[in-house]
């Protein structure tokens, strides 16, 4: 792999050539996607993201990089992985990535997840390509001695994702889905007051869905009980210098402020974001 | 070793490169080292509070995108207490962006925020005019001049007008920013357009319409530099669609003396020193010892090699 600009203590964030090692459909619509990476790429936290330079597809080229929220990394061996749904110009492209084929990455970017101590089991709830964004969680949590029940909600039992990865970290998996209907606001909700009650929940955990999001806010602020929420949005540049990415947050004064997702976060604190 | 120094309007550069107001903030540090650059220059300050537009605040395009950002700005006293310290770190001198709704508020504006630490302005005309029904001051040479001359008799600092490229005629723009007291042109903000979706068929951005920036729009602001520059003396700043040393090179020998990269910089964010390397390397390559000597060195069609030859000697 090779380093745009070289890397170090000074700068944190590298653009990199990263060699595909493994591009592989896990189901109807996501990907997995593994490349040869090294610092400062596989210093990445759980919650950062890497900005990628998408390849052409068909005839469309995309111009602007996209954001892509980190699967996994793992530092001894090299190695950064995606998980993504192929959806549009940019995502078709990183589906023609091959082995051989090298992916020009700019990262790692952005505020990750935290964990504190005091915390001893937490709740990770999410939904669709958010899912992708929480697993990397439980490997963090694992190493800090922390447990963690997730709960993964999807349209169908074939398309929830992460789940032998939450296990392979020793987390408890719920699956719900819509099919069934056990993804319904109403039964997340019961099922979360249960952890609540176990003292499985010492903070909460989401990504992917803003009902979710909104059961988190209303059951955190019920409960006290902390969280954080990864958000997405459509970005530019992701380090802080075009204000694309903004999204409403309660001021800290009082009122509504513009925070970037790309700079400020992705990661917030819970009850920052205005839902929308 | 090839001279890369350049004076812009009375301001002495390291190099002829630097970032697009917009397009660069405290963040790219992460990634490059400021220190290389031939100047900083800020996103506009106002003296309002701005949240900025509706989001999508980006919409791409082919070969660049549509931006209506809308200027967020978190006033004066965050730029002074917060901005001009972090760059008082690094090397370069910084151009202060500001912007504002009137000719009386970019006078004060610019009054208030030429402290030390703020090497030159960049007034940022190409805003809407709440005094010209919104039409942006440099949409004409009449606005231009009015504020250009408020602007001159409220700072001593060197300074810079950017330009729209929306207007008609922008070398009469140019020669009222010039006749007014300006020290320099920086030719050019980004181009009114807007994009649909066809799905939804709504408009791509928040605000309907934005600016587009990127490659797609260097044909048409090349041209403009080089109608400004057989219009003005003053030294011209060339902005659009500038990715690498060979972009650089064509604005220099239109008739720019600086440039800045912009919209490359989202993409790549090492585009800056790429282009402070290409250019320095075209230098090298070409037998030019002062990179200064590009400015408007322009040949015309029926001129031969001995031509270039010739340019090139005048520059050793």
């Amino acid at each position: 792999m090779d380093t745009v600009h070289a890397a170090n203590s000074l700068f944190p964030v590298a653009e990199q050539f990263a060699a595909v090692i493994a591009n592989v459909a896990v189901n109807a619509e996501y990907k997995h996607l593994v490349v040869a990476a090294e610092p400062p790429a596989t210093d990445v936290v759980a919650g950062q993201f890497f900005h990628l330079l998408c390849p052409q597809s068909g005839d469309a080229a995309p111009f602007l990089r996209r954001p892509m929220s980190v699967y996994a990394a793992d530092r001894e061996h090299g190695r950064v992985e995606f998980l993504y749904k192929v959806t549009g110009a940019g995502t078709r492209g990183l589906a023609t990535l091959a082995p051989s084929h090298r992916l020009n990455m700019l990262g790692p970017l952005g505020r990750g997840f935290t964990l504190e101590s005091t915390w001893r089991h937490i709740a990770v709830v999410g939904r669709g390509v958010g899912l992708a964004t929480l697993a990397p969680l439980a490997l963090m949590a694992e190493r800090s001695g922390v447990g963690v029940t997730a709960i993964l909600s999807a349209r169908r039992l074939d398309l929830v994702m992460s789940v032998e990865l939450f296990r392979s970290h020793g987390a408890d998996v719920i699956i719900v889905t819509d099919s069934d209907r056990s993804s319904d606001v109403s039964n997340v909700e019961r099922l979360l007051r249960d952890l609540a009650a176990r003292h499985r929940a010492d903070a909460l955990f989401t990504c992917g869905s803003n009902r979710l999001l909104l059961l988190l806010q209303r059951l955190g602020k019920e409960l006290g009980i902390p969280g954080q929420v990864a958000l997405e949005q459509q970005m530019a540049c992701a380090l802080g210098m075009c204000f694309c990415c903004v999204r409403d947050f309660h001021a800290t004064a009082g009122g509504v402020e513009h925070r970037r997702v790309c700079w400020e976060g992705p990661v917030f604190g819970l009850q920052e974001p205005i839902s929308w | 070793m090839v001279d890369l120094t350049v004076k812009i309007g009375g301001l002495q550069l390291a190099n002829p490169v630097m970032p697009a107001s917009g397009t660069f903030s405290d963040g790219l540090a992460r990634v490059i080292d400021f220190n290389r650059l031939g100047a900083f220059v800020t996103k506009t300050v106002t003296r309002e509070l701005r949240a900025g537009n509706a989001t999508p605040r980006v919409a791409e395009t082919a070969g660049g995108m549509l931006n209506s950002i809308g200027i967020p700005s978190k006033g004066v006293d965050y730029f002074i207490d917060q901005t001009l310290p972090f760059y008082g770190r690094f090397k370069p001198p910084l151009i202060a962006s500001i912007s504002a709704p009137t000719a009386d508020g970019f006078a004060s504006l610019a009054a208030e925020i030429g402290v030390a630490g703020v090497a030159a302005i960049e007034a940022n005309i190409s805003c809407p005019n709440l005094e010209q029904d919104g039409r942006a001051f440099a949409m004409t040479s009449q606005a231009t001049a009015g504020v250009v001359a408020r602007l001159r008799a409220a700072t001593k600092l060197p300074l810079w007008v950017k330009l729209t490229p929306n207007t008609g005629d922008i070398a009469e723009v140019a020669r009222a920013a010039e006749a007014n007291g300006a020290d320099a042109v920086v030719v050019a903000n980004t181009i009114l357009g807007m994009a649909i979706d066809v799905d939804t068929f709504r408009p791509r951005l928040g605000s309907i319409t934005g600016g587009l920036s990127g490659p797609a729009v260097k044909p048409i602001v090349l041209r403009q530099v080089y109608q400004c520059a057989r219009a003005v003396k003053i030294d011209i700043v060339g902005c659009g669609g500038i990715a690498n040393g060979n972009d650089a090179v064509e604005y220099l020998l239109a008739g720019a003396r600086a440039v800045q990269v912009g919209t490359a910089t989202f993409v790549h964010p090492t585009a800056l020193l790429r282009v402070i390397d290409e250019l320095e390397g075209f230098c090298n390559r070409r037998g030019f010892a002062q990179v200064a000597v590009l400015t408007g060195a322009l040949l015309s069609a029926g001129a031969d090699e001995t031509d270039v030859e010739w340019r090139q000697e005048a520059g050793q």
